[in-house]
């Protein structure tokens, strides 16, 4: 567990120090969701019916971009080498990276989405659902982002190709995330959402970090 | 013969690419025969259908290519899962040549069904549950055919796609109880293991002789990739060179 703590700690710390590692997915989900009434014109109304699907779908774009970092720069300075040549546990170090990788995004995505809320014209009725959907199904798309991540990491050109093999993976958090949102809007009850993201979270949780570090020995080694 | 040696026996390329060239004709004839016979069948003998009338016999192209396409990943899956736990090359092959199969017949069935939509709900694409996961679907053979292209070592493109392939296959689940989860204008599967089937056996059979032909069909295709990709890997051996020229058989 200490060691769990140790790599979130310096996870989070290292990426508190470099700035543009959490801020930088926090600007671009800003300027796109601020693109969108430009896109499609100012009016309130056609904004507040397209604003849970625009939040959501933006809010997943960040967290993908930003996950492309996950285990870079660890991979550059061969330090990933060394933990997989250690022999301890991979399952709780990938799981703690992860963890940490996703307070320094997706945290900060789903705490400013009421603001941008405000912005798109959501209804105040659907606040709390963006944001209780948004801090849980965050941390699925990190936890499957990181198995594309671990997948991509040793080639020099990983970012699109990341963006290929996980935007599908995505899709049933993307529909029950933004589902939650809209039923909340239209003043049902979206208890029934966030409990399928609850268990998305405990199924990736559970199974991804496996899939992660398998990847990530692939990459190494070839 | 042990299980063992019978298991090492299809670790070895050469036995592989002999014993798949018997096997062919047993997977080519019956997919020709059976898709062609029960297209025919199914175009010119079955009765027009009461609501549908006659748009529905793409029925006998639509319902096989989206079953196989799954059936396909699930093979894929399953063949990069041997590959990763016995580190058998042959499984790695075969993964890597149902990948651009299945994403034909995905392809197919998706074409056929807006083809079908158009007659019957008015319109060539419906944001569906059902009809979406099938597009999942298309997108996860695109992952794993990008992914497949973006290594340069052999090796490793096998184990990146098997994992892929593996965590993909969390999506064939969601596929079949879509219907169930999202129910709206797909309607549910007709033919039923267990129970009564809601089609009618006239028109059943022919569906169930192209769904036959199409899993040949699939077997046929893969042994063609997979013979094209045991040749130019092991293109520098000895019995590679005698089949090429001839020599050998």
């Amino acid at each position: 567990m200490s060691l769990v703590w140790a790599i979130m700690r310096r996870d989070m710390l290292a990426s508190l120090r470099r700035g543009s590692e959490w801020s930088n997915p926090l600007i671009f989900f800003v300027m796109v969701c601020a693109l969108f009434p430009l896109g499609i014109g100012p009016d309130p109304k056609q904004l507040a019916v397209l604003a849970p699907g625009i939040l959501w779908v933006v809010a997943l774009l960040a967290s993908m971009l930003a996950t492309d970092s996950l285990f870079r720069s660890d991979f550059d300075d061969a330090s990933l080498e060394q933990v997989l040549l250690s022999g301890s546990p991979l399952f709780p170090q990938v799981l703690a990276k992860t963890l940490a990788h996703w307070c320094m995004t997706g945290l900060p995505l789903s705490l400013v989405s009421p603001l941008l809320g405000v912005l798109l014209q959501l209804p105040t009725s659907g606040m709390w659902a963006l944001l209780l959907s948004l801090a849980i199904g965050t941390v699925v798309l990190s936890v499957i982002g990181a198995i594309g991540a671990a997948l991509t990491v040793g080639l020099r050109k990983g970012g699109l190709l990341l963006s290929l093999i996980v935007l599908p993976l995505y899709i049933p958090v993307l529909i029950f995330g933004s589902s939650a949102v809209q039923t909340a809007v239209e003043g049902a009850s979206y208890t029934p959402q966030l409990a399928l993201l609850g268990a998305l979270l405990l199924g990736a949780i559970a199974l991804a970090p496996l899939a992660i570090g398998a990847a990530l020995r692939i990459s190494v080694d070839q | 013969m042990s299980f063992w040696t019978y298991f090492h026996k299809w670790g070895s390329p050469r036995w592989f690419y002999q014993f798949s060239g018997r096997l062919m004709p047993w997977l080519a004839i019956p997919a020709v025969v059976l898709l062609l016979g029960g297209f025919a069948w199914g175009l010119a003998f079955v009765p027009p259908d009461f609501k549908q009338g006659n748009s529905f016999r793409i029925i006998y192209l639509h319902v096989p290519a989206s079953a196989v396409a799954m059936g396909a990943y699930m093979l894929m899956a399953t063949a990069g899962a041997i590959h990763l736990i016995w580190r058998m090359k042959l499984a790695a092959m075969v993964m890597k040549s149902v990948a651009p199969v299945g994403a034909a017949l995905t392809f197919l069935a998706l074409l056929t069904g807006a083809v079908w939509g158009k007659p019957t709900w008015g319109t060539y694409w419906v944001w569906d549950a059902r009809i979406t996961s099938v597009l999942i679907l298309f997108f996860l053979y695109l992952g794993i055919l990008a992914l497949q292209q973006a290594f340069e070592n052999q090796e490793a493109a096998a184990k990146a796609c098997a994992v892929l392939a593996i965590v993909g296959a969390v999506n064939i689940p969601i596929i079949y109880w879509s219907v169930e989860w999202w129910y709206s204008l797909h309607q549910p599967a007709s033919i039923k293991f267990v129970g009564e089937s809601t089609i009618h056996s006239s028109m059943l059979r022919p569906l169930i002789a192209t769904l036959t032909g199409m899993y040949c069909f699939l077997g046929w295709m893969v042994l063609l990739n997979t013979r094209n990709e045991i040749l130019y890997r092991e293109r520098n051996t000895r019995w590679v060179k005698d089949v090429l020229t001839g020599a050998g058989s």
